[in-house]
């Protein structure tokens, strides 16, 4: 064993390369919630590539021209799973005609749904959506006297994520409320790729400041023109 | 008769020095702006933010820097980040004391909708099941009627679900209400300038009303 960590490299070319082996009708999980933090360079690059029928795990569903919004427009998504799908108008317009399946889910239990699969657990337990139609066809537990909704831990063929740093071994750090579903969607994939806003060597990252170790991580790549789109663009002024 | 700012204001009087509060979008979000500069009350994003700040000065806007409701916000010092199963862990764990979101219908023994209107685009209920089922101190703003004039303080819901037995206080521009654990809507204040008359008309659900009424006062 080398004392020196340096072999374990797992930089790819770019996002084009990244994606390479993603096939038709494969689930995806992408990471971001609205427009922030999204793997922009993955989503441009999915898009190129033209997949078909495939499933995305997403908060959200991006806006007409903006994230997974952009897969939209190609009619790429078979099903989306999300917690909430506002502000597409192509969205609304396939899911009312019926070419678009929607599976939609407390963001908590989304969440969840991920982490177990990062952590290794087939299912969790959520009070969210007890009694609503959420809970219909799901097993219900008792414990203590309050019901809990069995959810499944997810399973993906991918995960997609953006960090803000990471390293060649994978190892990444979010930043601010860009992290959101990063880190557990990047626990989550059978194969997880990662774009960062600046790669750097093994040893510059601070091991205590790591968000995801890179154990999770599989390919990882240092993305470029990131539009960091605002969707809601709130100021004040100054007296 | 309270208006939204009224309605914000009287729900800023719920909160209490050190809690940690959730708002949820629209008349909840302005109670931020109505809480004492004396408390410190910390704001949880369920994106993944506590300690959430004004919105940025112009220019000063930060696209890795948002609220659940997608707006660009600030930072303030003491603030923590972390992860969408972190942020919902830490609701259902009961660690946030106050939940405050808007309603579509509230019915009598606390089962409240808001997420979804059959025959209409459905957008999601992002994270209000999950703060209803957890939260142990639930405050729904909300008006009183809805559009087409109808009370939306029920025996029953009609619209879908968003959780059940969950809310614990209603604020409208009519009146502040507790929701019994038995069932039904007790009325607490009344707005200025409204009767309880007014109140009984507009109310569809079963209405307590004990001795006198007081004047809500903001």
């Amino acid at each position: 064993m080398s004392n020196q960590l340096l072999n374990m490299n797992k930089v790819v070319s770019g996002a084009d390369e990244a994606i390479r082996d993603i096939q038709d009708g494969m689930t995806l999980m992408l990471g971001g919630f609205g427009l922030c933090g999204l793997p922009e360079n993955c989503i441009t690059a999915l898009v190129k590539q033209g997949r078909k029928e495939l499933t995305c795990i997403s908060n959200n569903a991006g806006v007409d021209d903006f994230g997974i919004g952009l897969m939209l427009k190609q009619r790429q998504v078979k099903k989306m799973i999300s917690s909430y799908v506002g502000e597409n108008a192509e969205f609304e317009r396939q899911l009312l005609s019926g070419e678009l399946e929607v599976e939609l889910l407390p963001q908590g239990t989304l969440a969840t749904r991920c982490m177990a699969a990062g952590y290794g657990m087939p299912a969790i337990f959520t009070p969210a959506g007890v009694g609503t139609e959420v809970a219909e066809g799901k097993e219900t537990r008792n414990f203590n006297g309050k019901d809990y909704l069995m959810e499944m831990a997810f399973d993906a063929d991918f995960a997609i994520v953006k960090a803000w740093k990471g390293d060649t071994m994978g190892n990444l750090v979010y930043r601010s409320t860009a992290r959101n579903f990063n880190p557990v969607m990047a626990m989550a994939g059978k194969i997880t790729i990662a774009e960062v806003e600046e790669l750097v060597e093994p040893g510059e990252l601070d091991p205590d400041h790591i968000h995801t170790p890179g154990i999770y991580v599989h390919r990882i790549f240092q993305g470029k023109d990131y539009e960091k789109r605002i969707e809601q663009r709130t100021v004040r002024v100054k007296e | 008769m309270l208006d939204k700012t009224g309605i914000a204001k009287r729900i800023a009087k719920e909160i209490k020095d050190g809690y940690y509060v959730n708002l949820g979008i629209g008349i909840p979000t302005l109670v931020a702006n109505y809480i004492p500069e004396t408390m410190d009350v910390v704001l949880q994003s369920e994106n993944g933010l506590l300690g959430m700040g004004p919105f940025p000065f112009e220019g000063e806007e930060d696209p890795d820097v948002i609220n659940a409701g997608k707006q660009t916000i600030t930072m303030l010092p003491g603030s923590a980040i972390f992860d969408s199963a972190m942020s919902f862990g830490m609701i259902r764990a009961k660690k946030v004391n106050l939940t405050i979101l808007g309603a579509m219908e509230v019915s009598e023994n606390g089962d409240i909708a808001n997420w979804k209107i059959p025959g209409k685009m459905v957008k999601g209920m992002g994270g209000a099941m999950d703060l209803v089922a957890s939260a142990e101190n639930i405050i729904v703003a909300m008006q009183h009627v809805n559009k087409a004039g109808e009370s939306k303080l029920l025996p029953h819901c009609t619209l879908p679900l968003t959780g059940v037995h969950c809310v614990k206080k209603i604020v409208t521009e009519l009146g502040v209400f507790d929701v019994l654990p038995e069932g039904g809507f007790k009325l607490l204040e009344r707005a200025p300038g409204v009767s309880v008359e007014d109140i009984k008309n507009a109310t569809a659900g079963k209405l307590i009303v004990e001795g006198e009424i007081p004047e809500i006062v903001i």
